[in-house]
């Protein structure tokens, strides 16, 4: 039994996905059988730092930043795939060296970092997830917390051919 | 009994700007936070403020301050207002650079964003539309400046209200509600003055 949360951002969140899908629908109706490639979102790629190194937690973690890589079309999973995590959190600024990490997906495409709390900068509790490995089309993300409270949060990427 | 009432509303405007700020100073966000993005925070707030203060200074609201000197204190928090919004503005860039350039680009992908830099080049524009006043003329500067006024109150409100950070909701909801009511007041009496000055001077026209 899920809860029904009627938040300002829930429903900005759900009249944004469904204009998003209505007009992608209208405009990419070739694409419309397979799964549509990921669009980096805007802002996803502010402070990005080229190379952060795979670890196995960022800081002193406390947080899950957790999400799949898939491919467009047959959203097949998508192993091995290098994922760059960066945010402002406890323990450090955005841009800061420390706040940035990557990681690998797994065998089913899926992957998981811990990382410090995050907490509101520029007005919203957000993450910055980049795939940017050359072999798929580079795609950033700017995934935002349901609240600032919540000690975890999920992105999705569906890559196409670079 | 006047002096009772002078103090009350004195108070209530202190109260008013004062809460918010101690309440937002009290955030834990701070503790994360460097130096200038504290500032630029605060910085922020003080303009909500100013605000405020700047409909209750023209009206002649403030007790204590003719309307010759609450004309003049109006000037100067104007300025004052510029200064905030410039500290706001520049400890943001400081901060996230490209935050702030997707902000005042409006690519932002922050709801306020655009708010808040509309109400940044209204206030920029009655700041050098005062400069200019005199040449303006009387009725066509009180129509420019109470246009932007509606932008500045509007757009300043709507960007505070979203913003997520170390404002605390409740005092942060009364200051914007107490913004947007002065504002309004001073805007209808100010419309009513000027209509009748209107029908005083040309009576063939009612």
């Amino acid at each position: 039994m899920s809860t029904l949360v009627l938040s300002r951002r829930n429903i900005l969140a759900a009249g944004g996905s469904v204009l998003a899908i209505g007009v992608s629908g209208l405009l990419l109706p070739a694409r419309a059988q397979g799964l549509t490639p990921t669009e980096s979102m805007a802002g996803g790629a502010n402070n990005y730092r080229k190379g952060a190194a795979i670890v196995d937690r960022i800081g002193k973690g406390g947080f899950w930043m957790s999400g799949t890589v898939r491919r467009a079309g047959d959203g097949a999973p998508l192993a091995g795939q290098r994922i760059q995590i960066w945010a402002h959190t406890t323990e450090g600024q955005e841009h800061e060296p420390q706040s940035h990490g990557a990681t690998l997906t797994d065998k089913n495409g899926s992957f998981r970092l811990e990382m410090p709390q995050i907490i509101p900068i520029f007005g919203q509790p957000h993450g910055h997830l980049a795939y940017d490995s050359g072999e798929f089309k580079t795609v950033f993300l700017r995934p935002v917390m349901r609240s600032a409270k919540d000690t975890s949060l999920e992105a999705h990427f569906v890559l196409q051919p670079a | 009994m006047r002096l009772a009432k002078a103090t009350l509303i004195w108070a209530a405007l202190a109260a008013a700007i004062c809460v918010p700020i101690a309440a937002a100073a009290a955030s834990p966000l701070l503790e994360w936070r460097g130096p200038v993005y504290i500032l630029a925070g605060f910085a922020g707030i003080i303009a909500l403020g100013l605000t405020l203060v700047q409909p209750l200074l023209i009206a002649g609201y403030l007790p204590g301050l003719s309307a010759y000197r609450g004309r003049r204190v109006h000037h100067w928090t104007g300025g004052a207002l510029v200064a905030a919004v410039v500290v706001h503005v520049g400890g943001l860039w400081i901060t996230s650079p490209p935050d702030m350039v997707d902000a005042l680009l409006f690519v932002s992908p922050t709801p306020f964003s655009p708010f808040g830099v509309i109400a940044m080049w209204a206030i920029f524009a009655v700041a050098l539309l005062a400069l200019l006043r005199r040449r303006l003329g009387l009725r066509t500067w009180r129509i420019a400046h109470m246009s932007l006024a509606v932008v500045i109150v509007a757009g300043g409100v709507a960007h505070a209200m979203l913003v997520e950070g170390p404002m605390e909701t409740i005092s942060k909801a009364a200051l914007c509600a107490l913004v947007f009511g002065a504002a309004i007041k001073v805007m209808a009496d100010l419309v009513r003055r000027m209509r009748a000055t209107s029908r005083r001077e040309s009576p063939a026209r009612r």
